[in-house]
């Protein structure tokens, strides 16, 4: 019983930490949109800037990444 | 789980990720040659081949192997120059091995029936704490105590410094761990999803969308294989633009 009562909370919590992968998808969508937005106005300055891009949505993505993390722990190694 | 079968998956999502001895079925030690180190030297036999044979003829008008070889080089070297500026261009070839290493074991391991070396933490911790160690010891050797700059934001008024050099301090022991779970659990995630699907395949009635998914799918893993691949490269030479011009 106490078995299943942890595992319960292991399979919540995992859910729990997926919202955490849709946090990182609003933030690489306003990293994308915002960069889309300013090449659309000024696009000769937009092809120096792919690098930047590429950082700032690795920055985002990196703490959703994260969430996926503690939910494959929880599933796996708790 | 991956032996219960009351409705579940027929085989379970990461079991493509175990790490198995080649030739015996003993314990892994740290000499056994398991399916990792085969993956390994398949990137190492393959990236050398690549550069031998691409570099063999030298001609003017290059051969597809050479251009190939001329259009990684000359990418990689652009990107050093503009992010880290001309003095990081002596630290070019190890990017370079960075880069085409990670660049091949993404690309091999979406072979089908190999094994994807960068899915492991492991692995992508050893390449994110050697570029950690060598930048961090670089900034000390090439500014002295200079580096510790990088910590004190003199653009920021001076009561929030010290709040912002916590900050600062604490998000660059926490770059190893950002770089390396990145490649490796974004690589994971891109393996584990795949087998999902298939795992939907079995089921009669959902199967053809399930292969079309994993068609799509895995256009989108030959994408992310090769972004991640330069998102871990310019994140190191970014670090090393940090450790030659520590001062913001």
């Amino acid at each position: 019983m106490e078995g299943d009562i942890a595992q319960l909370g292991q399979f919540i919590g995992a859910g729990l930490a997926g919202i955490g992968s849709g946090a990182a998808a609003i933030g690489v969508g306003h990293v994308a949109g915002n960069f889309l937005a300013g090449a659309l106005r000024n696009p000769s300055a937009a092809g120096g800037q792919t690098a930047t891009l590429f950082i700032g949505i690795a920055f985002a993505e990196a703490l959703g990444i994260f969430s996926f993390l503690i939910a494959l722990l929880l599933m796996f190694a708790v | 789980m991956a032996t219960e079968n009351d409705g579940g998956l027929e085989f379970h999502p990461l079991d493509q990720f175990i790490v198995k001895p080649l030739f015996s079925d003993g314990p892994v030690h740290w000499y056994t040659v398991t399916n990792v180190t085969l993956w390994l030297a398949i990137a190492l036999v393959a990236i050398t081949a690549l550069f031998v044979f691409g570099s063999r003829g030298r001609a003017i008008v290059p051969s597809r192997t050479q251009s190939i070889g001329e259009v990684l080089y000359g990418f990689t070297y652009k990107m050093v120059e503009d992010v880290a500026g001309k003095d990081a261009v002596k630290f070019f070839p190890y990017i370079f091995t960075l880069f085409m290493f990670i660049l091949f074991s993404n690309y091999l391991g979406l072979l089908p029936m190999s094994f994807a070396t960068t899915s492991h933490i492991a692995v992508t911790a050893v390449l994110a704490l050697a570029v950690f160690f060598t930048v961090t010891i670089l900034g000390f050797v090439k500014n002295g105590t200079g580096f510790l700059k990088l910590f004190w934001v003199s653009s920021a008024p001076l009561a929030l410094r010290p709040i912002l050099a916590i900050i600062e301090l604490i998000s660059y022991f926490v770059r190893p761990v950002s770089h390396s779970i990145r490649l490796g659990g974004n690589i994971m995630a891109g393996h584990a999803v795949m087998k999902v699907f298939a795992g939907f395949a079995a089921i009669a009635a959902i199967s053809p969308v399930a292969v079309l998914s994993i068609t799509a799918i895995y256009g989108l893993e030959m994408l992310v294989a090769g972004v991640q691949a330069y998102v871990f490269t310019i994140l190191t030479v970014v670090y090393l633009r940090d450790a030659l011009h520590p001062a913001h």
